[in-house]
């Protein structure tokens, strides 16, 4: 039986553009199944996590692992292998502008040169994912913020890859889409077993994540439900960036007991926005 | 960093890339319908500017030659002399001129954009190769729809200098016409196909290429789509006198 080995993971890991250290010697691992909640201001460097689990940036020293596999030296072509194991889910969704929902939906299936008859109920079936069947002829500008999100995240799904990375999925949402986003993440981690990156620096998105989980009742029917005081997530973990140095990682608990003062201020300040 | 640098490393740049594409040719995906629709929406949709710029310039030049040459009494070689001028330098480089105008800065504008709305990443994070996808399709349907629209340039250009002549200088249409045929003949096409080909390859390289490095934000993309229109023109007209003496020394001696 081979050895469990972890979804992500990155040893030691820096990168600087020109003078600016945007990661300095990262190490962290993400387990299979498990949401790796990444906070930090606006500039710490974690998009460009995201984009070094990609291969679309290599790092500077270090190594990174995907799924057991040292892809710190692949080639651009051997990473089209490693790709198809991810899915990304980008700022704004990133569609292509040119091509209506559905072809955005059928892209990746059909760049791999899938019959056309097998593509429209994987497509199908991810709209429904993300409840938006109904915009399967729609074109990207006739979209909401929040539709772009979703069918960027239906995209992603496409081909079941086992790793997510979401890069600020709710960023400039109203707080009930962010919520629904938040949700078909839950839903992802715990009925599909998806190993996760989500990049973020809302609090509200953090409660949803590390508090609430999914389950099936026996009508089949999915239920979220909180964590309450009696048990403890363990599928979701943080880590906060600041200035290229990893300064926390643990879990939601641990986070919101440290005494680090960059970290009680970044809570707080969300606090106050909200109330 | 200073200018000369900067324009060496663009120059490394470009050629990394057009490298790439050409590495590319021969290996699988090959996105045919791509460039079948590059070639309807870049070339097909630019030929009636094209046409329009050849049949005025076909015009003016029958006018400015009739002018000069009845004062040497010989305006029975305009139909030549337009011909000539068509082929040889004005139709290549108007329609690639116009080409970079329309073609490449469309190109530079689609492509910026994309980058700084992730699209291009999407696309490699989807595994598709941007350079094979969206450079190499744009690069083939330049190279071959250059040379076509130059020759319909060519040939309205040439109709329209018929027009001006004969109805303007009261020229007879069968000289006009046999002028002209003195002036065709094979070399004169090979090399008149030969500048629009290579200058195709400059509009849609250079447009590719100030697409893909695009930076800071949508002002980029303005930035770097007026620097494609700029460049390719330039380079157009340098490159031209480089052929041109190539082209006279070997192909029309």
């Amino acid at each position: 039986m081979e050895p469990i080995h972890p979804a992500i993971e990155f040893r030691e890991v820096s990168l600087a553009f020109d003078e600016r250290v945007i990661l300095n010697r990262v190490s962290f691992a993400v387990r299979q199944g498990e949401a790796k909640i990444v906070m930090g201001g606006s500039g710490t460097g974690k998009s460009t996590l995201l984009r070094l689990v990609l291969g679309l940036l290599k790092p500077d020293t270090g190594r990174i692992f995907v799924d057991g596999e040292d892809i710190t030296a692949y080639s651009e072509e051997q990473m089209m292998r490693v790709r198809q194991k991810i899915g990304m889910v980008f700022q704004e969704g990133a569609l292509f502008d040119s091509l209506p929902v559905y072809d955005n939906v059928a892209y990746r299936l059909r760049e791999q040169k899938v019959p056309e008859s097998e593509i429209e109920p994987v497509v199908l079936r991810m709209l429904r994912f993300v409840d938006l069947e109904h915009a399967v002829d729609k074109m990207p500008n006739e979209l909401s913020g929040g539709m772009r999100r979703r069918v960027g995240i239906a995209r992603a799904l496409v081909g079941n890859p086992k790793i997510i990375l979401y890069d600020e999925p709710t960023a400039g949402l109203d707080p009930i889409t962010a919520r629904t986003i938040c949700e078909l993440a839950v839903k992802l981690r715990d009925l599909e077993d998806v190993s996760s990156i989500f990049v973020t620096h809302r609090l509200q998105d953090i409660d949803v994540l590390s508090s609430e989980y999914v389950i099936r009742d026996d009508m089949g029917n999915l239920v979220f439900e909180k964590e309450g005081n009696r048990m403890c997530l363990i599928n979701t973990k943080f880590i906060m960036l600041k200035e290229g140095d990893v300064i926390f990682s643990g879990t939601d608990e641990q986070l919101r007991k440290s005494e680090n003062p960059y970290i009680i201020r970044f809570l707080d300040s969300d606090n106050m926005k909200r109330n | 960093m200073n200018l000369i640098t900067r324009g060496i490393l663009q120059l490394q740049e470009v050629t990394l890339l057009a490298w790439r594409v050409l590495r590319g040719l021969f290996r699988p995906p090959f996105y045919l319908r791509e460039v079948v629709r590059q070639m309807d929406s870049l070339g097909f949709g630019s030929l009636t500017i094209i046409l329009l710029a050849g049949g005025f310039i076909g015009i003016a030049l029958a006018l400015n030659s009739a002018n000069t040459l009845q004062k040497f009494g010989v305006q029975s070689v305009t139909g030549q002399l337009v011909a000539t001028g068509l082929i040889r330098e004005i139709g290549p480089v108007l329609t690639c001129l116009m080409l970079a105008g329309r073609v490449g800065s469309g190109i530079a504008a689609e492509l910026g954009s994309m980058l700084v709305s992730e699209q291009i990443d999407a696309m490699r994070a989807l595994g598709t190769d941007p350079v094979k996808k969206l450079v190499t399709p744009r690069i083939l349907a330049m190279v071959m729809a250059a040379p076509i629209l130059t020759i319909f340039c060519d040939l309205v250009g040439i109709t329209g200098g018929m027009l001006a002549a004969t109805t303007l200088m009261n020229q007879s249409t069968s000289v006009y016409l046999s002028s002209a045929q003195n002036a065709i003949n094979n070399n004169e096409i090979i090399g008149g196909l030969i500048k629009p080909l290579v200058f195709g390859f400059i509009v849609a390289i250079i447009g590719c290429y100030m697409g893909l490095s695009t930076q800071g934000g949508t002002v980029g993309v303005g930035r770097n789509t007026t620097r494609s229109v700029v460049i390719s023109s330039v380079l157009i007209i340098a490159v031209d006198t480089l052929l041109t003496k190539l082209i006279l020394a070997t192909l029309l001696e």
